[in-house]
């Protein structure tokens, strides 16, 4: 083991540590029993099959939003609309499941269809404000979260509500035939795991090995050069955009199909969001991605468990997942200054390092 | 006030930027400094007001050695620059840029510093409107504004750096009038440049830097060959020109007209044929990006007509000027040509335009290495641009465009190259236009212009002379028409 | 509607901006230094939080906006620090912290949901409540709607009328020069991220302490994002910032109006109208369509720049010295 190796290993294990630290220190001030809570997230994430079942429920579509991330931020794009993304996906999934009664093998491939095409059109629609309107993507896309919200709520008190009440619980459930099949015992099947896999592994390759994956790139570190050296970059931008979203729209797609099968208020579970602190954290790397997720999944799925078993709050998992992912970060700024002090290197040019200006301007 | 500097050294990472560099400045004098683009002059004047920290030597202000932590500090000893392109605000006015660094207490004095400021314009000549925008000001106007801002705040020593770029040749007098009229009120002026004639015209004594170290000090009388030995360490060979003939129209010009925010330049003719060079010339910011910029179909033009080889261009998109053999060659380099953070293999896949979808990198990297040894760049396939010099900059930007190209415009393609880069530079572009490449450059160096122009057009204050002939035109004459005479 | 009515909701408006214009104020102090301190959704929550949690078990209003404040304060500082110290990007960083305190809003706040509490007290000037018409709208309120009236003013007067506040534009606007002319970049935007961040704190107590008493979770969710984006139509000018809190403000009393005159149409309408009116705001001020538009003669081009804000030139980027 080279030191190099010890070195790597502290300043990746410790901000984690630390984060755990100072989460149990959260707990402790709200009077809780950190062992206990804890625990109770193990088991709310690993304790039997069914659970585990559960939880890659829960990775399924985080990693779908995550890797549709990945595409736009190696644009250099923060895609904050990925939630409504999401939602919009759910959405046109569920109107294509009320709205069709095929067989199984036709329908489910159709809804994954409807749900990509909703995702699609509604990134598209924040790439086309942010490319041709000049409204910053990240405001573009957060109006968008709220009125997709919105469209939902309508939905389920307006023209798809319940039979007889107007409730905020959600529509009817699909038919069955609009269900994805599930492994025996377990609340996840095999569809959307192997779509969720095949999409990771596809724009790994797509961001590495092709063209396409170099314009993005050359985008993503400097617009007005990648335009100059003959990259149609609006195009590429409302592609990346479109692409995020139909990876989005599937995640809202096994949201609507896989978990609820039906659509809810809160279709979205979050992921969006929470897919931004994953690709935060993993360093903007596709290798890292699936890995995280599936540590926020379990973090996310045993906080569920937090309120019933020991009357605290499951924004716990919340906690959690946003201090650590603010330690990392800190923590590489502290680890870049620190090398700047001894050798003068210069940082790596990431999407987290700030663009500087100089005192004596060259 | 007389200023010493003794054995000063800076080193920027393994860079020895100033190498045991001394000096003496006698005050009420006009001193120079002399040395092509990187001999080291900026830094030490940056050492000398604040700007940097020096890692030897001291600082002497009439025998006393001082430190200096900030340009603040060296302001309050007496010690003022003027950057290359001046260090104001130009999104406030006039008087609030006057205002800024004067500790005048909490609430701004603005009658005492109108005041102020109308009596420095009095005493030089200067007329600057005190709630104009500094935006809306030449160049040379605001390095007045410096001036006067440096002296209110009791400035003794006065550095000049490379003033006389981007301004006109009306301001460029006025310019040398107000220096030669500090030195008789007794301040310490420190002439920065490169260009042999200004120093020529201006300094009693001239000290040459080269990479970084003195190689002479020299006193009136002196000749412009001493100067050039000291300088490049040979003589210069005058450059031979070469009459190429003109071949058929690769880009014309009907009434057009180019636009921004600010300024609008209207009824701009021109005929480019291939292998003609035409030279774009007059004060910096009077359009000239903006003609470029509309000629390589980056900018939407606001009126009139374009043609390219005979065909009339009706809003094309940029990849279809790039298609038809017409490139533009950006001044920032890092900023709007370059990708920092890519490497020189990524780039040149990038500029191949190839259609294919999987990158092949082993090719593209045997590729990189052919088109790295035939330019000549110090770096590696994989070297990241940012972390190349300049001058590699420019050679990488110029390593990406295509072989057979009918128009290459450019802006600014030497500014900030040391001598070799653009003699480099400059024979890359004959040798293309040998082979019928049309070459249209924007520059701020009149020598740049007459030496390579074979027709010059000028700038002016929103409008657009009628091309001359280089060979036919007059240093004065240029002059004039960049000051808006006889336009 | 008459006179005395439109009175009323005139000042309820006024009231009831109160914590959105501190959210803008105190934003654009911020990014006027070159710090944008994107946490403004997570940070209002969290200090309304925080804010109403003191109040409820100190039952002091003191202590509540300070603490408040200081939640703000602090978030701000650590923006600050990552940015200015360790060189980070500040919309990661600040994008982290909006969904951090958005969930440590709920996990701390568990206790206090919809519990009553106390709240700010009624306080109308003397003889200034008198005057007709402006007593009504300016002087008959409680001292945080006047604190807001004030930090409008004051903004603006310490930005464009004194020394500092000339600094305070040459450090986000071109902070090399700000630095040849004695200024201490990094320390000032320091201080003023801080400044402008406890003024946000504010906004969280206000809201949670005036305008809509009490705590439940996500309360002001999406008042931060709206306060960031009419810093970007207000063109990063404390009175326009205002006024631009104070139309929203209007469109939103409106909408409740509105609603009630038309129950047919769905509520979501309403809700949702802020986040469309915030997309066409912006897209208002920064489409270049409308620069072109307005570019066609002398005079229309002048008015609209003079309307047409750019923001700080710096804005977002870090500052070192070599």
């Amino acid at each position: 083991m080279t030191k190099n190796f010890w070195t790597n290993l502290v300043w990746g294990v410790g901000p984690i540590i630390l984060g755990l630290i100072l989460t149990t220190l959260a707990l402790v001030a709200v009077g809780a029993n950190p062992l206990q809570a804890y625990q109770s997230m193990w088991n709310g994430a690993f304790g039997n099959t069914a659970k585990f079942g559960d939880l890659i429920l829960v990775w399924v579509p985080l990693l779908l939003a995550s890797v549709g991330l990945l595409i736009t931020f190696t644009a250099g794009l923060w895609n904050i609309g990925i939630e409504g993304q999401i939602v919009m996906g759910a959405i046109f999934t569920a109107w294509a499941a009320r709205a069709f009664d095929f067989p199984s093998i036709i329908l489910i491939p159709l809804l994954f269809l409807a749900g990509m095409l909703g995702g699609a059109l509604w990134a598209l629609l924040a790439g086309v404000l942010k490319t041709y309107g000049k409204v910053h993507e990240i405001f573009g896309g957060l109006g968008l979260n709220f009125i997709a919200t919105a469209v939902t709520l309508y939905l389920i008190i307006g023209p798809w509500k319940l039979p007889g009440i107007a409730s905020t619980s959600g529509t009817e459930s699909f038919r069955p035939a609009a269900w994805l099949p599930t492994l025996p015992g377990l609340s996840v099947g095999p569809i959307e795991i192997t779509v969720a896999l095949v999409s990771l592994v596809l724009v790994y390759f797509a961001l590495r090995g092709t063209l396409w994956g170099l314009k993005l790139k050359a985008i993503g570190k400097n617009t007005r050069s990648a335009f100059w050296i003959g990259v149609p970059t609006t195009r590429y931008m409302l592609g990346a955009f479109a692409l995020c979203g139909v990876f989005a729209g599937m995640a809202g797609t096994v949201q609507a199909i896989g978990v609820w099968h039906r659509l809810i208020p809160s279709i979205s579970g979050g992921y969006g969001y929470l897919g931004i602190l994953v690709v935060l954290l993993s360093g903007f790397q596709a290798l890292g991605v699936p890995f995280v997720a599936f540590f926020f999944s379990a973090v996310s799925k045993g906080s569920v468990a937090l309120p019933l078993d020991l009357n605290i709050d499951s924004s716990l998992g919340g906690v959690l997942q946003g201090i650590i992912v603010l330690l990392v970060v800190l923590s590489q700024g502290v680890r870049a200054r620190w090398q700047r002090a001894s050798a003068a290197a210069r940082v790596d040019s990431t999407i987290l390092a700030a663009p500087v200006t100089r005192a004596a301007e060259e | 006030m007389r200023l010493e500097l003794k054995n000063i050294h800076k080193y920027f990472g393994s860079l020895h930027a100033n190498d045991d560099i001394s000096l003496t400045v006698e005050s009420g004098t006009i001193y120079g400094l002399l040395g092509e683009n990187g001999a080291g002059k900026s830094t030490l004047m940056k050492v000398l007001s604040g700007f940097i920290h020096r890692e030897g030597g001291e600082i002497l202000l009439d025998g006393k050695s001082v430190e200096f932590k900030s340009p603040a500090e060296a302001i309050r000893a007496g010690v003022g620059m003027l950057h290359q392109d001046p260090l104001d605000l130009p999104p406030l006015r006039v008087l609030d840029n006057f205002l800024l660094g004067r500790e005048d207490g909490f609430l701004q004095d603005r009658s005492k510093a109108l005041a102020d400021l109308k009596k420095y314009s009095a005493q030089f000549g200067f007329d600057i409107a005190p709630d104009a925008l500094v935006s809306a000001l030449t160049v040379g106007e605001r390095q007045q504004l410096e001036i006067m801002r440096l002296l209110s705040l009791g400035a003794k020593i006065l550095i000049f750096d490379e003033p006389t770029t981007g301004i006109s040749l009306p301001q460029k007098i006025k310019l040398f009038e107000t220096l030669r009229l500090l030195a008789k009120q007794g301040m310490t002026v420190i002439f920065v440049t490169h260009k042999l004639e200004d120093a020529q015209d201006l300094c009693g004594k001239v000290t040459v830097l080269r990479l970084g170290k003195v190689t002479g000090e020299v006193t009136r009388p002196f000749t412009t060959d001493q100067l050039v030995k000291l300088m490049f360490g040979q003589s210069l060979a005058a450059s031979q020109r070469e009459t190429i003939a003109l071949g058929e129209p690769v880009l014309e010009l009907r009434d057009l007209c180019v636009a921004d925010f600010r300024l609008r330049v209207p009824n701009i003719n021109l005929q480019v044929r291939a292998a003609e060079v035409i030279g774009l010339a007059g004060i910096e910011g009077s359009g000239q990006r903006l003609f470029l910029r509309a000629c390589a179909g980056l900018d939407r033009p606001a009126g009139g007509e374009l043609w390219i080889n005979g065909a009339k261009i009706n809003r094309q998109a940029y990849h279809r000027f790039l298609d038809s053999g017409i490139v533009y060659l950006p001044a920032g380099r890092l900023e709007e040509g370059l990708v920092p953070g890519l490497n020189l293999t990524e780039h040149l896949i990038l500029a191949k335009r190839s259609k294919e979808f999987f990158v092949n990198w082993n090719l593209a990297q045997t590729q990189a290495q052919e088109r790295i040894k035939e330019y000549s760049i110090r770096g590696a396939p994989e070297s990241r641009v940012e972390a190349l010099s300049g001058g590699n900059q420019q050679r990488a930007l110029l390593a990406l465009l295509q072989p057979n190209l009918k128009l290459i415009l450019l802006e600014h393609p030497t500014r900030g190259l040391d001598i070799e880069s653009t003699m480099w530079v400059w024979r890359q572009l004959l040798e293309r236009r040998r082979r019928g490449t049309a070459i249209v450059f924007a520059s701020a160096d009149l020598d740049e212009i007459f030496e390579y122009s074979d027709r010059i057009l000028v700038f002016s204050g929103g409008r657009v002379a009628k091309a001359l002939n280089a060979k036919e035109t007059s240093v004065t004459q240029l002059g004039e028409l960049i000051g808006g005479k006889g336009l | 509607m008459d006179t005395h009515l439109l009175l009323i909701t005139l000042a309820s408006i006024l009231a009831d901006s109160a914590p959105l214009v501190f959210a803008v104020i105190g934003e654009t102090i911020g990014e006027k230094a070159g710090v944008t301190n994107l946490s403004l959704d997570g940070s209002i929550l969290l200090s309304a939080m925080v804010g109403f949690a003191v109040a409820y078990t100190t039952n002091n209003l003191y202590l509540a906006f300070l603490a408040a404040m200081l939640v703000g304060a602090l978030v701000a500082a650590l923006i600050a620090f990552s940015s200015i110290v360790l060189r980070l990007d500040q919309i990661a960083v600040g994008f982290v912290l909006t969904l951090l305190c958005t969930d440590l809003s709920t996990f701390f706040g568990n206790p206090f949901v919809r519990q009553p509490g106390p709240s700010v007290p009624h306080l109308a000037i003397p003889i200034l409540e008198n005057i007709p018409i402006i007593g009504a709208l300016f002087f008959d309120h409680n001292v945080v709607v006047y604190l807001s009236f004030v930090a409008i003013l004051a903004a603006w007067w310490w930005i464009y009328k004194t020394q500092p506040g000339l600094k305070l534009q040459g450090i986000g606007e071109r902070p090399a020069a700000a630095f040849a002319r004695g200024t201490n970049v990094n320390l000032q935007r320091f201080l003023y991220t801080i400044v402008g961040g406890s003024l946000v704190g504010m906004a969280g107590a206000s809201y949670s302490l005036f305008v809509k008493l009490g705590w439940s979770y996500h309360a002001t969710s999406g008042l931060g994002w709206i306060a960031l984006s009419i810093v970007i139509f207000g063109g990063w000018n404390p009175i326009r910032g205002a006024i631009g809190a104070y139309i929203f403000g209007g469109l939103q009393s409106f909408g409740d109006f509105a609603q009630s005159i038309f129950p047919s149409v769905p509520t979501q309408v309403f809700q949702t109208a802020p986040f469309a009116f915030m997309i066409i705001a912006l897209l208002l001020v920064s489409n270049d369509a409308i620069d072109r538009f307005f570019s066609g003669s002398p005079v229309s081009r002048k008015i609209w720049q003079s309307l047409r804000g750019t923001p700080p030139g710096a804005l977002s980027t870090t500052f070192e010295q070599e």
